[in-house]
């Protein structure tokens, strides 16, 4: 009996807690601008591109044929197969980030660049002379590359993570490693300003192992660093 | 659920708009449906903490809502997202299933939509002609000469098919008790 009352009033305790609770946050309310989500992301992986793009410049320099790479196809295939990745991670953020709203079968347009770059990087093998072929893989810089996209994707991770945060992730793991995709994607489209490769092969094996460590990075910091 | 739906999100556009009445009405029916989600799985004592986080939660994130998608997942979303931060800081087991937005609104302080899919989960063991007589008698409140007429059985067997297939549902929660 005794247990019973006590229980009763502390249910009624709690009850007012709650209710002082819902008090203060209805006092607190503001209209809400639309469209916040979008927004956010935008603004944290632009300034993150920015930043990037400043380090790649300041530090490795930007690439002395511009002008000229520009007007070759691999400049953008290169542009498209790593921005192409980072597009669809991002858009997948943009759903992670709205609890209740499902994912879908949305990731499997990650095999369009892949398939993009890898058919290119399979024709270059086969029609490009055998003696070639050790270089078409390893390039001038296989050993450094992933490396530097890595570092390239250092602000724009952190520049969607801040945005991430900030947004209400629920399933932290995910929502990780496709901020550390994205970020990956575009720290190596950054990095495209200043890599001279252009080799099909290379590209689809050291550009592709860089964005994965990317996304890597952002799998195992996710339940960390996103939690709210 | 569906008549919840079109309610809660009502009072959650007029509130992200800036409406307080709005806004009170739903996190005073959200509490309620919340304490019951967490009562359930955390015990009354600690769902009060969680709920008070949650709602917290709903009022600190509500700007990504998206208004075009179910307002109930959204909720149950967060509502999902805050058990499992319980359980990882209790070191309880930390996977809840991926259930559907009824689990929170069927947690309401009647239940009655859980015993609705006990019902259901039980019903779904008969085979069909015998689940839906009883389910259009007992549950419908059809009458057994209306149901006669529109399967064209007998007034008499439709009685003893129903009592049947009740009998054989009885004996099938009494083995399972049993068994535990």
């Amino acid at each position: 009996m005794t247990a019973l009352q006590s229980s009763d009033s502390s249910s009624e305790t709690s009850a007012n807690a709650l209710d002082l609770m819902v008090d203060r946050l209805v006092a607190d309310l503001r209209p809400v601008e639309s469209p916040p989500v979008a927004r956010r992301l935008a603004l944290g992986l632009g300034v993150g591109i920015v930043i990037s793009l400043a380090f790649v410049g300041i530090l490795l320099g930007y690439r002395p044929d511009m002008a000229s790479a520009t007007m070759t196809m691999i400049f953008w295939v290169k542009l498209a197969y790593v921005s192409g990745i980072g597009a669809v991670a991002l858009w997948a953020v943009e759903r992670l980030v709205r609890p209740g709203v499902p994912t879908g079968n949305l990731l499997l347009w990650l095999l369009l660049p892949a398939a993009m770059m890898g058919g290119l990087a399979v024709m270059e093998l086969i029609h490009g002379p055998a003696n070639l072929r050790e270089h078409l893989i390893m390039g001038f810089s296989a050993a450094a590359a992933p490396w530097r996209i890595l570092a390239a994707a250092l602000p724009p991770l952190v520049g969607l993570a801040w945005a991430v945060r900030g947004l209400a992730p629920t399933r932290l793991v995910f929502a990780g490693t496709m901020v550390g995709l994205a970020a990956g994607g575009f720290g190596a489209a950054s990095y495209a300003m200043h890599c001279q490769e252009s080799a099909a092969p290379f590209l689809l094996i050291w550009y592709g192992l860089g964005v994965l460590a990317c996304g890597f990075v952002g799998a195992m910091l996710g339940p960390r660093v996103l939690r709210w | 659920m569906i008549q919840q739906e079109a309610q809660y999100r009502a009072w959650m556009l007029a509130a992200l708009a800036g409406d307080a009445a709005a806004y009170r009405m739903l996190l005073q029916g959200l509490t309620r449906h919340l304490r019951g989600y967490y009562a359930k799985r955390l015990g009354a004592a600690a769902a009060e903490d969680v709920v008070q986080e949650t709602l917290i939660a709903i009022h600190a994130k509500r700007a990504t809502y998206d208004p075009t998608r179910p307002f109930t997942a959204w909720v149950y979303g967060i509502a999902r997202y805050k058990l499992m931060d319980e359980y990882r800081r209790g070191h309880r087991k930390a996977t809840v299933p991926l259930e559907e937005a009824g689990e929170l609104f069927g947690a309401d302080e009647a239940e009655a939509a859980g015993t609705r899919r006990d019902v259901e989960k039980l019903l779904a063991k008969l085979p069909q002609a015998k689940r839906d007589l009883v389910r259009a008698i007992k549950l419908d409140g059809q009458s057994i000469a209306d149901e006669a007429a529109r399967t064209g059985m007998s007034e008499t067997s439709v009685k003893v098919t129903v009592h049947r297939a009740l009998k054989s549902l009885g004996e099938e929660l009494g083995g399972s008790n049993a068994d535990r």
